[in-house]
């Protein structure tokens, strides 16, 4: 890295130059949040009487445990949860039966193995917002709305992550597999032994990717859960606005949008090196 | 491609892929076959029985100068959204390639936006410019300008563009950032001793190098504006003023639940489906010539 822009001009008035774009930029970009951040700390009067303050108030506490423990329709630690859950069911149920059935195609010749393959193939292709009446209705008539299998199920079938283990399972050594069979290991000993602790970092990347697809849904939460104790925190807030002439919440509303952008973002930074690797593995 | 080293037995194969073929066959295919099969009804005014009407459906939404329309403002809308999301992240990664120290501190603030769910941005955008309380659209108005997106359509289309757009230039730049990294220096500085300028150098050398990336992204982030924009539509404008801002995803979601007509609705998610299809084609086609370059 030392060298890499050693011949280049880059000192100097330069050099400061490139920061203060940065820093601009930087500071552009991250206006909205900490807008956000701002009203989730004033009082709604400093709100309703533009312009509001660009500094944060001394409200912190009485904001956000207003919204944590009682919300508007529904504590927003309540959606937290749901939240959570969700997000976790999926990338855990996603991650489990991609890696189980990638196993499967790539570690043996079975009948139908390829209309087994292309069958997952296709489902590559619809997203969720595209076939999102039937699936409602499947779901309606398994009696699955407002319920946690109801949020998770309908999302996991999708099969990036069964291509993605695939491609990382092709390039195991064969020796490995071979030298298991030699030793009379049982295929779900191998799997349990070599190839799932060889994938640990592919898995851990597509934690990252898919706990954000979860806990960022929107539209799905928003027509099954007609219950407001099983929103979202994403789908919830919107639920917060009034409908009418009330006059929104500002300061509750701003603290719940804080508190449901703190875990993808908690997850995203702490990870940055599995999350773009993911990122870049996942649509390759 | 194959694996040369397999196991025996057909048995456990078939219990591992269960679960996944299980959850595709009842969330996946038996949802997208009823989209198509309904597409060719219509229910009668009580939803007792349905009438077999062929492509029908297709014909009155094709027909329909509300699609057409929703058609048109999609086009628009995820032109818009690409171009605003792609050119400031090209910017901002070619100013961070320039620095050798600070562009991690750089890199993990600008990847904050995109974590935050679509929905969330619109809510913080619509915050922004609030008509009643909006800070911008205040100070907007102290520059005289009236902001109302509630009812000017080409304000409330600027204003969904934005709020989509300001995700994806995190996402965008990390793309536009390794890539910028895997130029060769030796090219770069072989064009310096000539003389070449920044700006130069980079419109001459550097963007063409990455052309690959860029149509990939192209790609991505139109399917993006296609299909995970809806959060954002919803919160903001919820298709409005006069569908303005009503893109194809909203408009099944809007005739499906909201105008509860399921054979439009139906036919509509299939047209969408062969759009998907399409763009995946597309997709699929950049992807394996990136992975050639």
């Amino acid at each position: 890295m030392a060298q890499k822009h050693g011949m280049v001009e880059n000192r100097g008035a330069g050099l400061w130059l490139t920061h203060a774009f940065m820093i601009v930029g930087v500071i552009i970009i991250f206006f909205p949040i900490w807008l956000a951040f701002v009203a989730s700390t004033v009082t709604q009067p400093e709100i309703v009487s533009p312009p509001m303050p660009l500094w944060p108030g001394d409200q912190f506490w009485e904001n956000y445990t207003a919204a944590l423990f009682s919300g508007v329709n529904v504590p927003v630690a309540t959606m937290l949860v749901n939240s959570l859950i969700m997000a976790i069911g999926i990338s855990v149920g996603k991650i489990i039966i991609s890696l189980l059935s990638a196993f499967a195609i790539v570690y043996f010749r079975f009948p139908g193995r390829k209309t087994f393959f292309w069958m997952i193939f296709v489902t590559l292709m619809l997203p969720v917002e595209v076939r999102i009446v039937p699936t409602f209705e499947v779901v309606a008539n398994f009696g699955m709305l407002n319920s946690y299998s109801g949020l998770i199920f309908p999302l996991i079938a999708s099969a990036t992550a069964t291509f993605l283990f695939r491609q990382f399972f092709m390039t195991i050594p064969d020796e490995l597999a071979e030298a298991a069979r030699v030793d009379g290991a049982r295929p779900m000993r191998f799997f349990i032994d070599i190839v799932v602790p060889m994938s640990r970092t592919n898995i851990a990347a597509l934690f990252v990717i898919l706990f954000i697809y979860g806990w960022n849904q929107y539209l799905w939460p928003l027509l099954i859960t007609t219950d407001p104790e099983m929103n979202t925190i994403v789908m919830g807030i919107k639920q917060m606005f009034p409908s009418g002439d009330d006059v929104a919440e500002w300061p509750v509303i701003m603290a719940t949008s804080i508190l449901a952008m703190i875990p993808p973002v908690i997850v995203v930074v702490s990870m940055q090196k599995l999350f773009v690797r993911g990122l870049v593995d996942s649509e390759k | 491609m194959e694996k040369r080293v397999t196991f025996r037995g057909w048995l456990l194969p078939v219990i591992l892929i269960a679960p996944q073929v299980l959850i595709s066959a009842i969330f996946f295919f038996y949802p997208a076959g009823q989209a198509v099969y309904q597409s060719l009804f219509i229910p009668d005014p009580f939803g007792l029985s349905s009438q077999f009407v062929g492509l029908g459906n297709f014909e009155f939404v094709l027909g329909d100068k509300f699609y057409r329309a929703s058609f048109v403002t999609t086009a628009i809308f995820s032109i818009l959204v690409t171009l605003c999301s792609m050119i400031p992240a090209l910017f901002l990664a070619a100013t961070a390639d320039r620095l050798i120290k600070g562009s991690g501190v750089y890199r993990t603030l600008l990847i904050w936006p995109y974590a935050v769910a679509p929905a969330v941005a619109g809510v913080l955008w619509l915050f922004m410019f609030n008509t009643r309380v909006g800070v911008v659209s205040w100070y907007l108005g102290q520059f005289g300008y009236d902001w109302n997106h509630v009812l000017n359509g080409g304000e409330a289309m600027g204003l969904v563009v934005v709020a989509s757009a300001w995700g994806r230039i995190s996402y965008n730049f990390l793309f536009f950032f390794a890539a910028l990294q895997s130029v060769p220096r030796s090219v770069i500085e072989a064009a310096a001793i000539d003389g070449a300028r920044f700006w130069r150098r980079f419109f001459g050398i550097v963007l063409p190098l990455i052309t690959p990336t860029a149509f990939f992204l192209l790609v991505v982030n139109v399917v993006y504006a296609f299909f995970e924009t809806f959060g954002v539509i919803h919160t903001i404008t919820s298709g409005g003023p006069q569908q303005s801002t009503t893109i194809l995803v909203y408009k099944v979601f809007a005739d499906g639940f909201i105008g509860q007509d399921l054979g439009s609705s139906s036919a509509q998610s299939v047209i969408l489906l062969f759009v998907v299809g399409l763009l995946t084609v597309v997709q699929f086609k950049y992807v394996e010539k990136r992975v050639h370059y």
